[in-house]
């Protein structure tokens, strides 16, 4: 029973909370407050430390163990399990994208994180904002996993995604203006090669050549205009009709534009004379195209353009994509963690400073990159730092937004690690090894966390 | 006895909201006809942006809700965005009669679902409470108790900080089934208060030894022992901390699918891996997953905008968990 402690409290605080400044607060007579009882304090601690010890400590030691041995845990097989983690390509794979991971998640949260933070700081409404950004760290990986499923979904009527993604690209690129239409087999029309279609006949400026298309759904078609029998052209040109050759009710006779026949506006035709094009035109809203004089006599072929398949958007998740698009699920979660981090940072960074490099006539852009960002450089270690050791673990979202057909391309070693113990894979000791892997990894962050609570307590 | 010398402070609050300084800026530099239009439009540019922005933060969830708010023939026919008629002229027009209760009326009479709300309950429950009464009789001990090796504890406890889950799933399965409770929700309980718990020691220990010596002195003085000492003293001044403690805890095990999907009893899982149980055929249970997704994040949401300071300051000393 000793009064005074080694190690007393009033020695002030460690980690965050750190002592203010000034010094030491003045120690009055060291009583008992603090009794030296080991027993009261074993019973205070027990709980903690037996839960500790059996959960997290002695884990570590048994992955290690379990990790130099087989599939069965019975043969010893030393560093394989390494080795196999490095050498076999679905593993290779996972290592490959947990580094993508790390790299991209953190930095663009990061980035994203600081310009937020700087910009809410300008607008009266900046709290609402940062609500809104912070938020989805509320939510479960789970949900947000199903939310981004539904962002991504590929087809443009559905995913939100690829919604904005054809609509942009529409606006930029004609698309095709009767996908899926084609001639009659056996008609005048036949296919010739690429998804084009030519007449077998040459085509002169006496009669006008009619070319009858089917494969439009009727209804798409509703809305066109009747299909009109093409006069001869003046001038020795070539005219002639594009329609659609079928009416509701089978009433209709092929090759002949019956009454209620729709016609095929904006399809290009061309005239081909020796395999090339001498003469084009685009028929109108009664399907009506004419070709000039140079045309007469020549083939009349259908470009493959006129039927390409509409442009579907990009595959969000397909083996290619999979992994930068679930990143960016994580980055809709975890940005606002990052503001909110560095907004406070912000705040403790002393006005006059920015105010007196303004007078000094610098620019917004030179306050920020010169003063500002070197300011916060430790909030920004901190911030970056936890989002790394957090995406190294992650595990969620890979394995609810990546459809199965991708999983294998979007695979990370947590889900590994996952599928190894507990799924398909059946070998806890590939199991273990990996997480001995991801333990190594945070090693030099748990050195980094104790030795800045031992510098502090010292202090 | 120093005891009664002066009304001690509050114990200060763990999140560091440094002074700002005040709008009173010293006197504005004269600037140029040119360069204060080009702050304004500059000012227009942050705030438009801020929108699109924000905007874009909501659409996810959004269309999430809702979809939810569809029937499932609708959702698999087009977008969850022509709810509103985007031939109208902007803000759209909101096809309201698109909207019906069907999903939730299903999700709300399926036993399966609700089971698993109860269970999900039943685990976060117990396990944000355990986290934090053996967490604060841990920190109070480091804090306030003197024994041998008291720091070398705490900084094994602190160096546990970061170990990932994952590294236990195996080991920890293994002692279980052992134990009997591989699969049962106890287990799971367990689970997360293990892991709670660095945190949890972490946070509560540096908030305690902050609390003033005198008041501790005083306590004693008045005869307390050891456990009145820390139920009447020690756990109230603590409140901040423990809240902050609690809704973090509570967030995160509501949260969680790792754990549950491993240690969970399969037949009664909590929502996280029952939702996760219908993922496989998207397309097909969009109906169950899209209701039943806004359903588990319901109770986090309503937490977190009641309780945001007490969460941003857990969050803010969880920095490199």
């Amino acid at each position: 029973m000793t009064s005074a402690s080694p190690n007393p409290p009033e020695q002030g605080p460690v980690g965050p909370v750190a002592s203010a400044p000034g010094g030491p607060k003045p120690v009055p007579v060291r009583i008992s407050v603090i009794r030296t009882r080991p027993w009261t304090a074993a019973a205070f601690l027990l709980p903690a430390l037996v839960l500790l010890g059996a959960l997290v400590a002695y884990p570590i030691g048994y992955s290690v163990y379990r990790s130099f041995f087989d599939a069965d845990g019975t043969g010893f097989i030393g560093l394989d399990n390494y080795t196999e983690i490095f050498t076999d390509s679905t593993y290779l794979t996972a290592v490959k994208n947990n580094l993508i991971w790390v790299v991209l998640a953190p930095t663009i949260a990061t980035v994203l994180g600081l310009i937020f933070a700087v910009l809410t700081e300008r607008v009266r409404w900046g709290t609402a904002f940062k609500l809104i950004v912070f938020m989805p760290m509320a939510i479960s990986m789970l949900a947000a996993g199903i939310i981004f499923r539904l962002v991504y979904e590929q087809d443009p009527d559905r995913g939100v995604a690829n919604a904005v993604w054809t609509g942009i690209h529409d606006t930029f690129t004609d698309s095709s203006a009767w996908p899926g239409a084609h001639p009659r087999p056996n008609g005048d029309l036949a296919p010739s090669g690429g998804g084009s279609f030519t007449t077998k006949a040459t085509v002169g400026s006496a009669d006008p050549a009619a070319l009858p298309l089917v494969g439009v759904p009727p209804r798409e078609a509703a809305g066109a205009g009747a299909a009109k029998q093409a006069q001869p052209a003046e001038d020795g040109g070539v005219s002639g009709t594009v329609w659609l050759d079928f009416v509701r009710g089978g009433a209709s006779k092929p090759g002949v534009i019956d009454k209620g026949e729709k016609a095929l506006a904006g399809i290009t035709v061309e005239a081909v004379r020796n395999g090339e094009v001498v003469a084009s035109a685009t028929t109108g809203d009664d399907g009506v195209y004419t070709l000039p004089a140079s045309a007469d006599g020549a083939q009349l072929r259908l470009p493959a353009s006129n039927f390409a398949a509409p442009y579907n958007g990009v595959d969000w998740l397909g083996p290619a994509l999979v992994t930068p698009s679930i990143i960016g699920s994580y980055i809709w979660m975890w940005a606002g963690f990052a503001m909110v981090l560095i907004a406070a940072g912000l705040a403790g960074v002393p006005r006059e400073l920015l105010e007196q490099a303004r007078v000094d006539g610098a620019s917004e852009w030179q306050v920020f990159r010169k003063i500002t960002v070197p300011l916060l450089a430790p909030v920004l270690a901190v911030v970056t730092v936890t989002l790394m050791i957090n995406v190294l673990k992650i595990f969620d979202l890979v394995y609810i937004i990546a459809p199965s057909a991708s999983q294998e391309d979007a695979n990370v070693l947590a889900l590994q690690l996952y599928l190894s113990s507990f799924g398909t894979g059946n070998n806890q000791g590939l199991g273990s090894a990996i997480a001995v892997l991801l333990l190594l990894l945070v090693v030099p962050v748990m050195v980094f966390n104790i030795r800045r609570l031992r510098r502090e307590s010292r202090r | 006895m120093t005891a009664q010398r002066t009304t001690p402070p509050p114990p200060p609050r763990p999140s560091s909201t440094p002074v700002s300084t005040a709008k009173t800026a010293p006197a504005r530099p004269k600037r140029s006809p040119a360069s204060r239009v080009a702050a304004l439009t500059g000012h227009w540019a942050v705030r438009f942006a801020l929108i699109v922005v924000g905007l874009f933060w909501l659409m996810p969830t959004a269309g999430l809700l809702s979809s939810s708010l569809r029937d499932r023939t609708e959702i698999a026919s087009s977008g969850w965005w022509k709810v509103f008629d985007l031939n109208s002229s902007f803000p759209w027009v909101l096809n309201a009669d698109q909207f019906t209760t069907t999903n939730y009326d299903a999700l709300l009479s399926n036993d399966a679902v609700m089971e698993s709300l109860v269970t999900t309950l039943y685990i976060t429950v117990p396990a944000t409470v355990l986290v934090v009464l053996i967490g604060a009789l841990a920190g109070y001990a480091f804090a306030w108790l003197d024994f041998p090796g008291r720091d070398w504890w705490f900084l094994a406890v602190v160096g546990l900080l970061v170990v990932p889950v994952q590294v236990a799933l195996v080991p920890v399965a293994k002692l279980f089934n052992t134990l009997g409770i591989f699969e049962t929700t106890p287990g799971v309980v367990i689970f997360h208060t293990a892991f709670g718990l660095p945190f949890a020691v972490f946070l509560l220990r540096n908030f305690f030894a902050e609390i003033p010596r005198e008041l501790l002195e005083a306590a004693r003085l008045d005869g307390a022992g050891e456990i009145r000492l820390f139920t009447r003293v020690v756990l109230p001044l603590g409140g901040p901390a423990i809240a902050s403690l609690g809704i973090f805890q509570f967030l995160w095990v509501w949260n969680d699918m790792l754990v549950a999907l491993i240690f969970a009893d399969g037949t009664n899982p909590p929502i996280t891996v029952a939702l996760q149980q219908q993922v496989r055929q998207f397309g097909a249970n969009i109906d169950v997953l899209a209701p039943g997704a806004f359903v588990s994040m319901v109770i986090p949401l309503a937490v977190f905008f009641a309780f945001q300071r007490q969460f941003v300051s857990g969050v803010m000393a969880g920095a490199v968990k």
